[in-house]
C-alpha cells in the first residue's frame, strides 16, 4: 500500500464519521458509559487489593521467650527461626523495647503504664514476619515448638478472619471487573455493528468497483479504533478528577489511620493508558468482526 | 477480446441459466443482449465481471480466463471492466466526484491525476457542476451518468451494462444512450443488456439474443425480435 493510499484511508474515515454523525455519537456514548464503569470498578478493586496487603503485611508474630533463657543464646536463637520455611525476617524485641511500643500505641492511656518501667511484665520476643502474610498460622504453630518460646501471639482468629475477608473482597472485585469487561465488548461490538450492517450495500458496490478486501477494511479499521478511543476520553477525564478528589479527603481525614489509597501516579496514568487500549481494541475488534461478514462477495 | 467458450452455468438451487454458451465479442464492437426475463442475460452479464463464476466453460476477458481467476484477483479483473448497472449502484454517502474518484483510489492512483481524471469524465457526462451533490441529490438519468463516469474512468477496454436504461423514462434512457455511443466511439467495448425495444431498433448494432440459457440469434445489424 502506497502512503498516500493510507492517507486517503484515514481522510475517508474521519469523513465517515462526520457524515454519520449520529452512528459514530452513538457508538463513542457505548464505549464512554462501558468504560466508566469499568475504570471505577478497577480503580476500587485496585484500591482494596492495596488495603488488603496493607493490612495483611502489618501481621506478624510474636515469640514470647522463656524468662530462664540467657540474652547470650538469643543470637542463636534468632539464627534457628530464620531457617524455618517461609519466614521473611526476624527481628529481635527485647521487653524494654516492647514496653515503649505498647505505651506509644495507647497514646493518652498509655501514660499509665509508664510506671510499670521498673517492674517491666513483659518478656522479650521475637518478631516473625512470614514470606506470606497467609503463612502466619503455619509458621506460628512451628514457632511455637520451639523450647525457648514460652507463648506465640500473631492475633489468632482476627487473623484467619482478616485473610477471609480480604480474599472475599478481591475475589468479588476480580469477578465484578471481568463480567463488566465482557458486557462492554458485547454492548460496543453490537453499537458498531449496528453502523456497519447499514453499509453492507456500500461494501458490496465497492468490491463492484474494484476494491479489495483490504482497501474496504482500512477506514472501518481507522474508524473503529478512532470511535473507541474516543469513547475513553470522558471516563479518563472523571476517574483523573473525580480520584485525585477522593484521594485528597481521603488523606486528609483518615491519612493518621493505617489505610492509605494507591498513589495519583502511577495509578491513574495508568488506568488512562489501560482505557484506550481496551476501547481501541474493543472498537476495532467490533468493526473488523462486522465488515468481514460482508466481505465475501 | 471477450471470448466465450461452452460456458456453462447451474445455480446451486438446480435453476440451468447457462446451458453452452460460445460468443466472440471483437475489441471496438457494441454488442446488445436481448431475451425474455429469466432466458440467462443476467446471468451472463454477471459471469462477465466475474459476479457469478461459470460452472463450466472458459470466459476469457482482457487475456484472463475469468473462470480460473483466483478469489484474490478477482478486484484487478474487476478493475479492467467498467460495470452499470439498472439500480446504479453508486455509494450514498460520496459526493459525485468521490464516487467517481473511488474507482481510482482502489488503483492507487495519484491525487493530481485522480482530480483530472474525474473532472474529465464528469465533464464528459455533463455533471461537472453537479460533483459536490450526493446522489439522492439527483435524478435517476444524473445518478446513472454519475455510474457511467465511474464506469470509464480509469479507462477500462470493456464496458459491462445491465439494463442501463430500466429505471429511466425514454427521454433520458436516450440521453444515456448517447453516452454509450460517445464511449464506443472512443474505442470501448460496450456489452449492454436491454430491455429497451426502441433503442435496439433505432441505435442498430450487434444483437445477440438468448433464451432458455442459449444464444437463438447473432446479428450484426440486428433488431429488438420481441414484441414487449
Amino acid at each position: 500500500m502506497k502512503i498516500r493510499t493510507l492517507k486517503r484511508h484515514f481522510v475517508e474515515a474521519f469523513k465517515s464519521m462526520g457524515r454519520n454523525g449520529w452512528m459514530s455519537f452513538a457508538s463513542i456514548s457505548a464505549v464512554t458509559v462501558t468504560l466508566l464503569l469499568v475504570s471505577v470498578f478497577l480503580a476500587i478493586l485496585l484500591n482494596i487489593n492495596y488495603i488488603a496487603s496493607q493490612i495483611e503485611d502489618d501481621v506478624q508474630i510474636r515469640a514470647y521467650i522463656e524468662r530462664t533463657e540467657k540474652p547470650e543464646r538469643y543470637d542463636a536463637y534468632k539464627q534457628e527461626l530464620e531457617k524455618l520455611g517461609k519466614v521473611k525476617t526476624v527481628e529481635y524485641q527485647s521487653k524494654e523495647e516492647g514496653l515503649d511500643e505498647l505505651i506509644e500505641s495507647l497514646g493518652d492511656e498509655g501514660e499509665a503504664f509508664s510506671s510499670l518501667k521498673n517492674e517491666n511484665p513483659l518478656r522479650d520476643a521475637f518478631i516473625i514476619y512470614t514470606e506470606k502474610p497467609q503463612d502466619t498460622a503455619a509458621v506460628a504453630k512451628e514457632v511455637e515448638k520451639f523450647k525457648f518460646v514460652n507463648k506465640v501471639e500473631y492475633g489468632q482468629g482476627t487473623v484467619e478472619k482478616l485473610f477471609k475477608v480480604t480474599d472475599v473482597a478481591r475475589n468479588v472485585g476480580i469477578v465484578l471487573v471481568l463480567g463488566l469487561v465482557f458486557t462492554a465488548m458485547f454492548l460496543i461490538s453490537n453499537t458498531i455493528k449496528l453502523t456497519i450492517v447499514t453499509r453492507r450495500r456500500e461494501i458490496e458496490i465497492m468490491k463492484l468497483v474494484g476494491a479489495t478486501n483490504g482497501f474496504i477494511r482500512w477506514p472501518f479499521f481507522i474508524e473503529g479504533f478512532a470511535l473507541g478511543v474516543a469513547g475513553a476520553i470522558l471516563p479518563i477525564v472523571v476517574i483523573t478528577v473525580g480520584y485525585q478528589a477522593i484521594f485528597d479527603i481521603v488523606n486528609q481525614k483518615l491519612g493518621t489511620v493505617f489505610i492509605e489509597l494507591l498513589p495519583v501516579t502511577p495509578l491513574i496514568p495508568q488506568l488512562a493508558l489501560l482505557m484506550i487500549l481496551i476501547g481501541g481494541v474493543i472498537g476495532v475488534w467490533g468493526s473488523l468482526t462486522s465488515v468481514r461478514k460482508f466481505l465475501k462477495i | 477480446m471477450i471470448e466465450m467458450v461452452d460456458v456453462w452455468k447451474t445455480y446451486p438451487n438446480g435453476v440451468m441459466a447457462l446451458n453452452g454458451i460460445d460468443v466472440y465479442i471483437e475489441k471496438g464492437e457494441f454488442v446488445y443482449v436481448v431475451g425474455p426475463s429469466g432466458a440467462g442475460k443476467s446471468t451472463f452479464i454477471k459471469c462477465m465481471y466475474r459476479e457469478e463464476k461459470p460452472t463450466q466453460g472458459s470466459i476469457i476477458i482482457n487475456g484472463t480466463n475469468l473462470a480460473k481467476v483466483k478469489e484474490r484477483q478477482i478486484p484487478k479483473v474487476r478493475r479492467k471492466i467498467g460495470v452499470i448497472f439498472q439500480d446504479f449502484k453508486l455509494l450514498p454517502r460520496l459526493t459525485v466526484y468521490e464516487n467517481v474518484a473511488f474507482a481510482l483510489e482502489v488503483i492507487e492512483e495519484s491525487p493530481k491525476v485522480i482530480r483530472e481524471r474525474v473532472m474529465e469524465v464528469l465533464d464528459l457526462v455533463k455533471l461537472k457542476n453537479k460533483a459536490r451533490m450526493f446522489p439522492d441529490e439527483l435524478s435517476g438519468g444524473e445518478q446513472q451518468r454519475v455510474s457511467i463516469a465511474r464506469s470509464i474512468v480509469n479507462h477500462p477496454p470493456v464496458v459491462i451494462a445491465d439494463e442501463p436504461t430500466g429505471n429511466l423514462d425514454p427521454e433520458t434512457a436516450w440521453e444515456i444512450m448517447d453516452i454509450f455511443k460517445e464511449i464506443n466511439a472512443r474505442g470501448t467495448t460496450v456489452v449492454m443488456a436491454t430491455h429497451n425495444k426502441e433503442i435496439v431498433n433505432t441505435i442498430t448494432k450487434r444483437v445477440i439474443a438468448i433464451e432458455g440459457g442459449r444464444i437463438v440469434r447473432d446479428e450484426a445489424k440486428g433488431d429488438y425480435g420481441y414484441e414487449d
